[in-house]
């Protein structure tokens, strides 16, 4: 039996968790998150049920999709979820400029994301394929959007967490919403990997 | 300028009803704006009660927004039963007896059950537990001052735009643009959507303050069952308000933007919004039922003067109550033909839940059982709710066979059955909850006497009102029939119930006065402990210290008060002034009402189109939220001496 060695109890706990009160908004948001993901799944179930119902003239989520788009912000998102934890691993390290270079580079990547949506849509809405059209659209637009829509949030949310750090250094204060906003971006992510797999992969099949 | 007019005050909102409650609404708000400048209360108003975090008084402003709400629903219920008292009545036309249903039903769920739920949780969650707070305190202004403000957007509808008219459960095709044309259907959707956010976030802190914020040595099983009831509704809110969210927003973006959701033309379903209305809606009557439980778990133990019988058991069955009630949502729609097979499943789920809920009704009984019951106020209402929750629980196993729903779907004999579990569970728990903590926030008791009168009207008036609409169901009459002819043989049941309804009013009127007559002569509360009480709110002062606990108390039992009177500790709630320390309390904040103001710009914006006002409204939410961030200063020290002295004028020093 070789069990890991358990780790000695004075170790210490990581700053965001050593005030109370910050650490019962770190559970606070957890608990939103849990809200969030059955946002998102009614939004699937919506989804799924209307992906085959594209009215009268169509397009269908076959003719529709383009993968080059999708395929460009799936890598902009998963790497920006990897600078993040590069930051956390910085904050975790007590290193401030660490910390804000690897958040501002989530971030970068992040409006990367933005962006690259944006133009798909632009693109769908320019072909005449808005979310008018049919149930099929409707979905799709509102169940992407809403992702983007939070991701846009997201990009607010890290500038003026970057204000914050380099205003106050990490506190307790600053470090627990520098947490957060590493488990908001990582449910972000996970969300787009469902999109990516239930509405474009599955729509070209 | 004319078509604003035109939009402002459709047909609908000038008819002499709605041109006299113009009247009333003007001269109501011309004496309060007199009284407060009269007396200088503005600021007092400011300071005090709308930028307040205090859990205790945002606790008895849902209380007073409650009533009040209750008195509009109520208003409602008495115009449709005037409507339906004698066949081929003309009081309301059937437009208008369209638009006071609806109100009637989303008021009384959204706007009344629920605030009054939240009154309860705040007024007595922390205290009971042993806490300073909850874990948010501004968090809990921000959801308070978001479903005041919805209720203020639902409210006004009536006197400008006009009211929703589609039923407190909205179904398209109904609620599309085509077919139901103005602002009424917006108000619905813009104030269900902001007051489920509040509601949302409320349940998040409920959950964390429960786990994580309770006396030293009250684990979870040595929690009061309200704690118990609480702690899982929160759970309950969290998984059913996005459903509710989606549903209303989908709507909306149908309704505003021409989007094809529930367009059948388009490819829309209009059952995908039944499905999620339901999912939502089906855990919401749990939502609303087991914080009630939880108020008879508390009143019956207390008045009986024994420990709570079977107490785990009552946890098992609540939790198992919450797991079953996300598998019955289909039992609202067993006609829509979903087939055999799922329609027996969803049969069957529903009647399982009768399981769970006969055991806590035999435990209540077996708490009472030998016990020295005292008849308070309190009492009887927990007393009056074991019938009426039994006949309305069983009348739900009628409706749950999926055979037998084919004859009762949307008739009266559901009206009865619903109303029967919903006032008999909810609104009697309610009202127990609010007579028997009153003296807890407000220091005084309310009158007995008084209170009693309001219970046997009230109860009285409840059987009078639904026992008949039962009969009337299995005679034919449908819901939301507007009026009818004679010959059916439904005349005199429908007179009957009518007059029950203002019986129940009666008896509203009377536990209005009963508070006010009670805030001003009711008996002081010098104890802490009217009631002889066996939980750790009672063993504060009435009404309690900002701090809630100059010092907090460590449990080693399940009703912990009772414990320490019975080993004669009660002078753990003394405390020598040696030990007082520093407390650190949350700061009032003006940011949740303007967050509230700002989500009300946006959505009247959002109502009539009216896109920068939108905007604005948006813009104000995102400055709320940018001064919140960086503002860092949201605590306060309050200082030992003044610590000392409130607990000396509460007699609470030690030497």
């Amino acid at each position: 039996m070789n069990l890991p060695v358990e780790p000695d109890s004075t170790a210490k706990l990581p700053l965001e968790f050593t005030d109370n009160h910050e650490s019962l908004k770190i559970l606070g948001f957890w608990s939103f998150l849990a809200t969030d993901l059955l946002l998102f799944a009614s939004l699937f179930a919506v989804y799924a049920v209307y992906q085959s119902r594209v009215g009268m003239q169509g397009p269908s989520p076959d003719q529709l999709f383009k993968l080059g788009p999708a395929v460009v912000e799936t890598l902009l998102l998963l790497t920006s979820s990897f600078t993040c934890g590069l930051a956390v691993y910085q904050m975790r390290r007590n290193h401030k400029r660490g910390t804000i270079i690897w958040l501002a580079v989530t971030l970068l990547l992040g409006v990367g994301f933005v962006t690259t949506e944006v133009r798909e849509f632009v693109s769908y809405i320019a072909m005449g394929d808005s979310w008018h059209h049919s149930a099929f659209l409707s979905a799709f637009f509102t169940l992407v959007g809403t992702h983007g829509a939070h991701v846009t949030f997201g990009i607010l949310w890290a500038i003026t967490l970057i204000i914050q750090l380099m205003g106050r250094g990490l506190t307790t204060v600053t470090t627990r919403k520098m947490y957060m906003f590493a488990l908001y971006w990582h449910f972000l992510d996970i969300i787009w990997v469902f999109i990516f797999t239930v509405v474009y992969l599955s729509g070209k099949i | 300028m004319s078509s604003l007019l035109a939009l402002l005050f459709p047909p609908s909102t000038t008819r002499n009803m709605e041109l006299s409650a113009d009247v009333l609404i003007i001269l109501a708000s011309a004496a309060i704006i007199f009284y407060l400048t009269r007396w200088h209360r503005w600021k007092y108003l400011w300071r005090e009660w709308l930028t307040t975090v205090d859990h205790k008084k945002i606790g008895i402003m849902y209380l007073i927004a409650a009533v009040t709400m209750l008195f509009r629903g109520g208003t409602d219920a008495l115009l449709l039963r005037a409507q339906l008292a004698v066949p081929n009545n003309h009081l309301l036309g059937p437009l208008h007896y369209d638009e006071i249903f609806t109100t009637h039903g989303t008021i009384m769920i959204f706007f009344m059950a629920m605030p009054l739920i939240f009154a309860m949780f705040n007024i007595a969650i922390p205290l009971m537990i042993g806490s300073r707070d909850v874990a948010f305190p501004r968090l809990n202004a921000i959801s308070f001052w978001l479903f005041a403000f919805a209720a203020f957007l639902f409210n006004i509808s009536f006197v400008i735009g006009g009211s929703p008219n589609a039923g407190w459960t909205a179904y398209p095709p109904l609620t599309e643009l085509a077919f139901n044309p103005g602002v009424g259907q917006n108000y619905y959707l813009m104030a269900l959507v902001v007051t489920g956010l509040g509601t949302t976030a409320t349940g998040i802190n409920f959950l964390v303050t429960i786990l994580r914020m309770r006396a030293p040595g009250m684990t979870l099983m040595r929690m009061p069952m309200f704690a118990w009831t609480t702690l899982v509704t929160s759970v309950l809110i969290l998984f059913a308000f996005p459903p509710l969210t989606v549903a209303m927003v989908l709507t909306l973006f149908d309704r505003l933007f021409g989007t094809a959701f529930f367009t059948i033309g388009r490819g829309g379903m209009p059952m995908m919004y039944v499905n999620l209305f339901w999912l939502f809606g089906h855990p919401e009557v749990y939502i609303l039922v087991l914080p009630s439980f939880g108020i008879f778990s508390e009143v019956v133990a207390t008045f009986s003067r024994k420990k709570l019988f079977g107490y785990s058991t009552m946890v098992y069955s609540v939790l198992a109550i919450t797991f079953l009630s996300y598998g019955t949502w289909v039992h609202h729609f067993f006609t829509m033909g979903a087939g055999a097979a799922v329609n027996v499943f969803f049969g069957l789920s529903t009647i399982l839940i009768a399981i769970p809920t006969g055991i806590k009704i035999f435990n209540w009984i077996f708490t009472m059982w030998n016990g020295r019951i005292k008849m308070t106020v309190a009492m009887m209402w927990a007393l009056a709710f074991i019938p009426t929750f039994v006949v309305g629980g069983a009348t739900g196993v009628m409706l749950g066979a999926v055979p037998g729903d084919y004859q009762f779907h949307n008739s009266y004999f559901l009206i009865a059955h619903f109303h029967n579990v919903i006032i008999g569970g909810t609104v009697f728990g309610l009202m127990s909850g609010v007579y028997y903590w009153w003296p807890k926030v407000t220091g005084r008791l309310l009158n007995e006497r008084q209170g009693k009168w309001a219970f046997w009207l009230f109860f009285l008036g409840f059987w009078l009102t639904f026992m008949p609409q039962y009969a009337l169901g299995f005679m034919g009459m449908t819901r939301r029939m507007y009026t009818y002819s004679h010959g059916f043989g439904w005349s005199s049941l429908n007179l009957i119930s009518t007059i029950g309804a203002f019986v129940m009013g009666a008896g509203f009127v009377v536990m209005v006065y009963n508070f006010v007559w009670s805030q001003i002569h009711g008996e002081i509360d010098v104890t802490g402990d009217p009631w002889n009480g066996r939980t750790l709110e009672w063993s504060t002062p009435s009404p309690a210290p900002e701090y809630n606990f100059a010092r907090i108390p460590v449990v080693t039992d399940r009703d912990a008060w009772w414990a320490m009177k019975q080993e004669q500790k009660t002078n753990v709630v003394q405390i020598k002034p040696q030990e007082i320390t520093d407390i650190e309390l949350p700061k009032s904040s003006g940011i949740p009402f303007l967050m509230g103001l700002s989500f009300f710009v946006f959505s009247v914006g959002m109502v009539f189109s009216w896109w920068w006002i939108a905007g604005a409204g948006f813009l104000g939410f995102v400055v709320c939220m940018l001064v919140g961030t960086f503002d860092y200063d949201d605590h306060k020290e309050v200082p030992r001496q003044e610590i000392q002295n409130t607990e000396s004028a509460f007699g609470r020093l030690q030497g």
